[in-house]
């Protein structure tokens, strides 16, 4: 393992007891309550300083159903780091990284509205990529894989998607 | 012949055939003028605008007939080139392009997403845009070759010379 991840996992064992390395990433599984401050150690202590991405995965049928994954980069190092937390789908909330880091605003919106995980902390989880009035989260494995919500009503002779 | 009622012609221009008479008829007159002014307006989203630009540059040439010049306002063009994908989220500003056009006015659904949704068949994409506004001529293809865009011009071309036109009545 690379001496930097060694000494992170030493230095989070407290918050990320399992850390495994897929890929040359170290991977951290972290609880919910507690990926506001392994980001922030991140950030802070290890400089990584770019915030990649943040998607979700729908484990339908497993519990709790989803995981939060967020992908870190450090310039400095050349180095990624990966951050799993999971969430049940009753209260799917995570704490929001917008404090730490600007690019999460938007990043976070597309997961809202995706996955419908609640990102706690950001004031504008409006859609971004889906619009007003669109009901449901497309990306859950529950959302029926055709199902279409249109804006503008059809011409005659066609019919209208259901809504459900 | 000498009438006051006709134009004058040299000598020399008459044996030109430049004087001679045309009879045709007047809604055929318009027809044949309007198929060789089409002003398109590119409502382009996605992939198939390199096909677009392909078909309108040089090595094809839609300026041949008469669809090269396009305008980025709805209210000058007459030919409405829906090229790529359109999502649910795009529909209302393709609808109100299509009503800000001014009559007489085409479509053309460029591209098997514009035509029917492609392979995306999802909450994102609408599944033709024959949904959304009504469509002249359909041309297949991911992407289409420029010569199917060339022959989708031609038939639409002869859709509009034998269409009937507005603009003929009884006062002219």
């Amino acid at each position: 393992m690379n001496p930097l991840f060694e000494r992170i996992r030493e230095a989070l064992a407290a918050q990320a007891g399992d850390c495994s390395v897929a890929h040359g990433i170290l991977v951290l599984q972290v609880a919910p309550g507690a990926v506001l401050e392994v980001a922030r150690r991140l950030k802070d202590d290890f400089r990584f300083d770019m915030f990649a991405d943040v998607t979700a995965v729908d484990w339908l049928g497993q519990e709790p159903r989803f995981e939060v994954v967020w992908h870190f980069y450090s310039t400095a190092h050349k180095l990624r780091v990966r951050m799993k937390a999971r969430v049940a789908e009753a209260d799917p909330t995570v704490a929001s990284l917008t404090a730490l880091y600007g690019s999460a605003h938007f990043m976070e919106r597309e997961c809202h509205e995706m996955y419908g995980i609640v990102f706690a902390g950001n004031g504008d989880l409006r859609p971004i990529l889906l619009y007003e009035g669109f009901k449901g989260h497309p990306l859950r494995k529950d959302y029926p894989k055709e199902l279409e919500q249109p804006l503008v009503p059809y011409r005659e002779g066609f019919e209208m998607p259901g809504r459900e | 012949m000498s009438s006051s009622r006709t134009i004058p012609i040299r000598p020399e221009a008459a044996k030109s055939g430049a004087f001679e008479y045309l009879s045709t008829r007047k809604d055929e007159l318009i027809g044949w003028a309007r198929k060789f002014s089409l002003f398109p307006y590119p409502f382009v989203t996605a992939c198939c605008a390199m096909e677009f630009m392909a078909v309108s540059s040089t090595p094809y040439d839609t300026d041949r007939f008469g669809a090269a010049l396009p305008r980025f306002t709805p209210r000058q063009s007459d030919l409405l080139m829906v090229v790529g994908t359109v999502t649910h989220k795009q529909a209302p500003v393709l609808l109100k392009v299509w009503e800000q056009m001014c009559e007489p006015k085409w479509v053309i659904a460029f591209g098997v997403c514009a035509t029917s949704g492609g392979f995306y068949n999802n909450y994102a994409a609408v599944q033709g845009i024959d949904r959304i506004v009504p469509v002249d001529v359909y041309i297949p293809g991911c992407p289409p070759r420029p010569e199917m865009v060339i022959d989708g011009i031609m038939q639409l071309q002869d859709k509009i010379a034998r269409q009937q036109h507005l603009i003929v009545n009884d006062r002219f």
